[in-house]
């Protein structure tokens, strides 16, 4: 990012979101709602690092802003969650690591993520075939050992830990730069009882769910369906994640080679896994086709559906690979799954997923802030 | 919409009492026909601003503290009103409000924890969540779902009674008028705070310089029809809910945060820097409602409220930002003040207050000695610059003139006797309970039980 290019825009909407944090401070009806509310109440003004705090304590949940006598079309035109969206875009801007790739969170697009897509997969076919090009396109038997026929093991496994450190570095680094800005201590950060209260409102979507009759999402009525996609979503990949890390474990720790059988360990989670991550982000896809324009920044549509795509692709290719893999096509098929998987943990640091970090850490801030007495800012 | 049909019952107003009365009518099995005069994003009058309902209780209930009894809360009444309020309608409305909530979440209203600031009204009040527009919106839904039929942006504009008796109404709706005819009427469409003219008729030439907190819509058109074809009238056009607000709010609809909370810390002055009441007589939840009037009388409508460096922060975080200054001459400046009176104002205030341990939470005792008018509590010298001022305007919030109604919401002809078939609800007939002042939530109560009487009611005299 520019900070010349991005500046003058970035501030004008900083201005806006103090102007409605203002108005939200003196009306306080939706306290009951989440946490911004309660958490914007401790304050009497909002610096640009509360902006980005409250921000990214907001979960998007649209309740506020069916509730708000402010709301458009009131000269006040107040919408709350509308503008702590296009604060959140910024902050991924601001806090991205390496800087220079934050514009990245702009052009993040569909078309983006499948072309990187397309050229991880043709890299690993044009590697399968620079070996033997017969043997992509062979059929193996499982006794075969048929993914590292077509593709050394060696070489998926240094591709992805490779990848794998970049993403862990990108986000302690964006990390590193995000929490000092909120004021508080590192040691905060990692005492238990904040981040343990932060993991388990993150794990359960707490604040997912318009202060308990749901989300006003897609509409003005009140569901669960975007907290229950976004559960199958999530939970799908921590299952797919734990297969590979099983996987990993049964390669190195005891020398059972992969493919695994279908009642195995990394199949089963993988499967389970593979389906919710299936469900979710086509939900969560369909919801957002039919969701009320006036509660997002359409400028992020491109980095959403991005996300959502290259899940869903990811899931697609490894069920596709476990069930034809014992067929002529699954050469091609692994090349576009290992495509996939590497596309979506390159764009991790500059894409979607980013706003788990910083969800967390406001989480956990809000939970720091919580355990500290209300500060005397009088009633009325 | 349908001008060839008698409908069971047309209720002119979907707030509050216009909702309740729908919900409870439809429950009935009546066919019911809601004329709203507002867009749909306006919708609910000044239901939309509200945030909770005063509420007796026998124990804890539901976000409810502690008790407050049918006793505590008639007394309450009575303190504010003085005397002016009939009691058994006021009664009636008090005994109803314990039995509202279970019969409000049922229709999708939900409640929170009193909100940050407002721990006194823990135990009296029980808040909604999201405020009165999540209220009003639940209610819709509510009423769409059991087949209620709305009509927004139509705007009533003719009544035909014949003698004590309701035949039908002329509407209007995008330019074209039409005739809907039903066998009741709830009159719920409010007071008439909205009609700038009328407010001058009343008021005179200060009406101008008034600000109208809540919705533009409440002309009051129905109100003065019921008046002009027979009904008994309650209250008077002067009497209503004035709060002292920031002069710099929207003319209409700026709603809760236009309120300044700063009164009680400091001291007010009118355009002349003149000091010309108590700042400190009581807590501000019970003394704002009047700080409206106090404002009106005073030349060109305007107030100051001004403290210094001590006492930011210290009071509910007002929208508009202080006008702000280094010196008392600056700030007098800044606001069109005279800064020689300015200073003398706070110089001879300053030189009034006696030594005293200042506490907000409770009647301290730092308070001035020998100065007219006093301040009695927290009387603090205004000498820690920076100076804060905010500018004053009286800010209506809803009037009490109404029509008269017994105690099943029917509404009372001019020689007493109730109307056949016209029922009323809500801020149109709240004078009954409260012909002046003002208790915090009591709208609410009011709308609630008659709305929910009135539908009854009407479903009643309806299938006989």
């Amino acid at each position: 990012m520019s900070a010349g290019e991005a500046s003058p825009r970035l501030g004008e909407l900083i201005e806006e979101a103090q102007r409605v944090l203002a108005i939200c401070n003196a009306c306080r009806y939706c306290e009951g709602y989440c946490a911004v509310f309660p958490a914007l109440e401790r304050r009497l003004s909002f610096t640009e690092h509360d902006v980005h705090y409250l921000a990214s304590l907001c979960h998007n949940c649209g309740s506020c802003l069916y509730a708000c006598q402010y709301a458009p079309p009131h000269e006040f035109q107040l919408n709350f969650p509308r503008v702590l969206a296009q604060v959140r875009k910024q902050t991924y801007k601001r806090y991205a690591w390496p800087a220079f790739l934050a514009r990245a969170f702009e052009r993040n697009g569909l078309a983006v993520a499948l072309l990187t897509v397309a050229c991880l997969a043709l890299f690993f076919m044009a590697m399968a075939l620079a070996g033997d090009p017969a043997r992509l396109f062979r059929a193996y038997p499982d006794s075969e050992g048929s993914f590292y026929a077509v593709l050394p093991h060696g070489a998926m496994a240094g591709a992805f830990a490779v990848v794998f450190a970049y993403v862990i570095l990108a986000f302690a680094m964006s990390f590193a730069s995000f929490w000092p800005d909120t004021g508080e201590l590192a040691s905060e950060f990692v005492s238990p009882g904040s981040s343990g209260s932060a993991t388990w409102d993150a794990l359960t979507l707490k604040y997912l769910d318009g202060g308990g009759a749901g989300c006003t999402y897609p509409d003005e009525k009140p569901s669960f369906a975007r907290r229950n996609f976004h559960h199958l979503t999530f939970h799908g990949f921590m299952l797919c994640f734990a297969a590979t890390c099983v996987a990993t474990l049964y390669h190195y720790g005891f020398g059972w080679k992969a493919p695994y059988g279908f009642w195995s360990l990394p199949v089963l989670l993988g499967t389970v896994g593979g389906v919710g991550l299936l469900a979710g982000p086509a939900g969560l896809l369909w919801l957002k086709r039919r969701r009320d324009p006036l509660l997002v920044d359409p400028s992020q549509d491109g980095m959403d559906l991005a996300f959502l795509a290259l899940l869903f692709l990811v899931s697609l290719s490894g069920l596709l690979l476990l069930a034809l893999r014992e067929t002529r096509a699954m050469g091609i098929i692994l090349a576009v799954h290992l495509g996939a998987v590497l596309a979506l943990f390159l764009s991790l640091p500059h894409g979607k997923f980013v706003h788990a970090l910083y969800r967390f850490a406001a989480l956990t801030r809000f939970h720091i802030e919580r355990r500290r007495p209300l500060p005397e800012i009088g009633s009325e | 919409m349908d001008s060839s049909r008698i409908y069971d019952l047309l209720i002119l107003g979907g707030g509050n009492a216009g909702l309740c009365a729908a919900l409870a009518a439809r429950k009935a099995g009546l066919g019911v026909l809601v004329v709203e005069s507002a867009p749909i994003h306006f919708r609910g009058g000044n239901s939309r601003h509200t945030r909770n309902m005063r509420t007796m209780h026998a124990g804890p209930l539901d976000v409810l503290t502690g008790a407050y009894t049918e006793e505590e809360y008639w007394q309450d009444l009575l303190k504010v009103t003085g005397g002016l309020t009939d009691e058994a309608l006021a009664r009636l409305t008090i005994r109803g409000t314990e039995g509202h909530l279970p019969w409000m979440k049922q229709h999708g209203v939900r409640f929170q924890a009193p909100l940050g600031g407002t721990l006194h009204l823990s135990r009296t009040n029980a808040f909604f969540l999201g405020g009165g527009k999540a209220l009003v919106n639940a209610y819709y839904a509510a009423a769409a779902a059991m087949g209620v039929e709305t009509c927004y942006d139509t705007e009533a504009i003719d009544l035909e009674i014949e003698g004590d008796r309701f035949i039908a109404a002329t509407v209007r709706r995008e330019g074209a008028r039409q005739r809907l005819r039903a066998k009741a009427l709830v009159a719920a469409s409010g007071g008439f705070e909205s009609n700038l003219a009328w407010l001058r008729e009343a008021w005179g030439p200060p009406a101008d310089n008034f600000i109208v907190r809540g919705t533009p819509y409440n002309m009051g058109v129905v109100l003065k029809l019921l008046l002009a074809k027979g009904a008994k009238q309650v209250s008077d056009a002067m009497q209503g809910h004035c709060v002292a607000i920031d002069a710099r709010a929207p003319k209409f609809d700026g709603g809760i945060v236009t309120r300044v909370d700063a009164v009680s810390l400091g001291i007010v002055v009118n355009k002349h820097a003149q000091r010309f009441s108590d700042e400190g007589e009581d807590f501000w939840p019970k003394r704002y409602a009047i700080w409206g009037r106090l404002v009106a009388g005073q030349p060109d409508q305007l107030g100051f409220s001004i403290i210094d460096h001590k006492s930011m922060g210290k009071f509910m975080p007002p929208v508009y930002a202080p006008v702000k200054a280094a010196s008392l001459g600056e700030l007098a400046s800044a606001l069109g003040l005279d800064g020689a009176a300015l200073e003398a104002t706070v110089a001879q205030f300053n030189a009034a207050v006696r030594p005293g341990t200042f506490d907000h939470t409770i009647l301290d005792d730092c308070r001035t000695e020998g100065l007219a008018p006093p301040k009695t509590h927290w009387a603090r010298a205004i000498d820690s610059p920076p100076y804060y001022a905010y500018p004053l305007r009286p800010g209506i919030t809803f009037t009490y003139l109404g029509v008269a109604t017994d105690a099943k919401a029917r509404m009372l002809m001019a020689d007493g006797r109730p109307s056949a078939n016209i029922f009323a609800a809500g801020e149109i007939m709240a004078g009954n309970v409260l012909g002046k002042g003002y208790l915090a939530g009591i709208g609410m109560a009011i709308g609630t039980t008659f709305g929910r009487i009135a539908g009854e009611e009407a479903a009643r005299h309806v299938r006989g």
